[in-house]
């Protein structure tokens, strides 16, 4: 397994989005970056969401539609002035329309060091049966 | 007649033709950070990571939103008034019977030094990475301490 390209890494901004629908706390929303893979078995989505913890994150999936939404604290302690800003602590939001079915029970979403990783196994395929046609 | 007529009026004349376009561009500058409350682009140094640093009477704190890197896979170091952060974030290739639909993320290496603007204890700095988000505290040496003053009256 070789590891993509080791070129110097350069900054982006975070991407916000303003959605249709406002969030009752105010604050910027950004849409995370994402890898999304699929293989035969399972579809794979990792998501950067650096500053959620898992019981801050939502992972919804409903009519195909699956719906990430993370909240992310302001790390700063009460007392601290700011020096120097270059990002912004906001929640993340992304949502994605999947064109397979998935198997709903063994889904496995696992959120380490800030990235989330979902695998959505693909519901098999329904094993041919032969039927038998009574005849009388 | 004419030519007097479109001297007279007070937008023609020999001044700089840019003058009412600055003059809009500040007007539109002003408004949007009237809407937003902030300034449109906050300033960057446009070098991974993006960091912020805050400050309290004793320390100053810096953090930087590093995803998927583990705390050992840094280097950081401290002089007197800077800090330098050294890693690489690598992406983990899938094999290729994988079909990617998204890749968004990037790896690669980065190094970063910061300079601060006060000068800080090197022997008492802390650092700690914590769900993607590396957070360095950094004493503020003693003679960067604010102290008090009393006024004699």
């Amino acid at each position: 397994m070789t590891a993509r390209e080791t070129k110097a890494l350069k900054a982006r901004d975070k991407k916000e989005i303003a959605s249709a629908a406002e969030y009752t706390k105010p604050g910027p929303i950004f849409t995370p970056a994402v890898d999304i893979f699929e293989t035969e078995k399972e579809i794979t989505v990792l998501a950067d969401m650096p500053g959620v913890k898992a019981k801050d994150l939502n992972i919804d999936l409903r009519e195909n539609v699956l719906k990430l939404y993370g909240e992310a604290e302001s790390p700063e302690g009460k007392n601290e002035v700011d020096v120097f800003r270059e990002y912004q602590s906001g929640n993340y939001s992304r949502q994605f329309n999947l064109s397979q079915v998935i198997d709903q029970s063994r889904i496995d979403a696992e959120l380490k060091d800030g990235v989330l990783k979902l695998r959505l196994p693909k519901v098999e395929a329904a094993t041919p049966r032969k039927i038998a046609v009574k005849t009388g | 007649m004419i030519l007097r007529k479109l001297t007279d009026w007070p937008t023609w004349g020999w001044r700089n033709p840019f003058d009412e376009i600055e003059r809009m561009r500040r007007d539109m500058e002003r408004l949007a950070q009237g809407l937003t409350g902030t300034l449109l682009r906050e300033p960057s140094a446009g070098v991974f990571p993006l960091m912020n640093v805050t400050e309290d009477n004793d320390s100053y704190y810096v953090r930087a939103e590093l995803p998927g890197i583990k705390a050992n896979e840094l280097d950081i170091s401290v002089t007197g008034d800077s800090l330098t952060i050294l890693g690489e974030r690598k992406i983990h290739s899938e094999d290729e019977k994988a079909n990617y639909h998204r890749m968004e993320r990037e790896g690669g290496k980065f190094s970063r030094v910061l300079s601060l603007p006060g000068q800080i204890d090197t022997s008492k700095v802390e650092a700690s990475a914590a769900d993607g988000v590396l957070t360095v505290i950094l004493p503020k040496a003693e003679a960067a301490k604010p102290k008090q003053i009393t006024v004699k009256a």
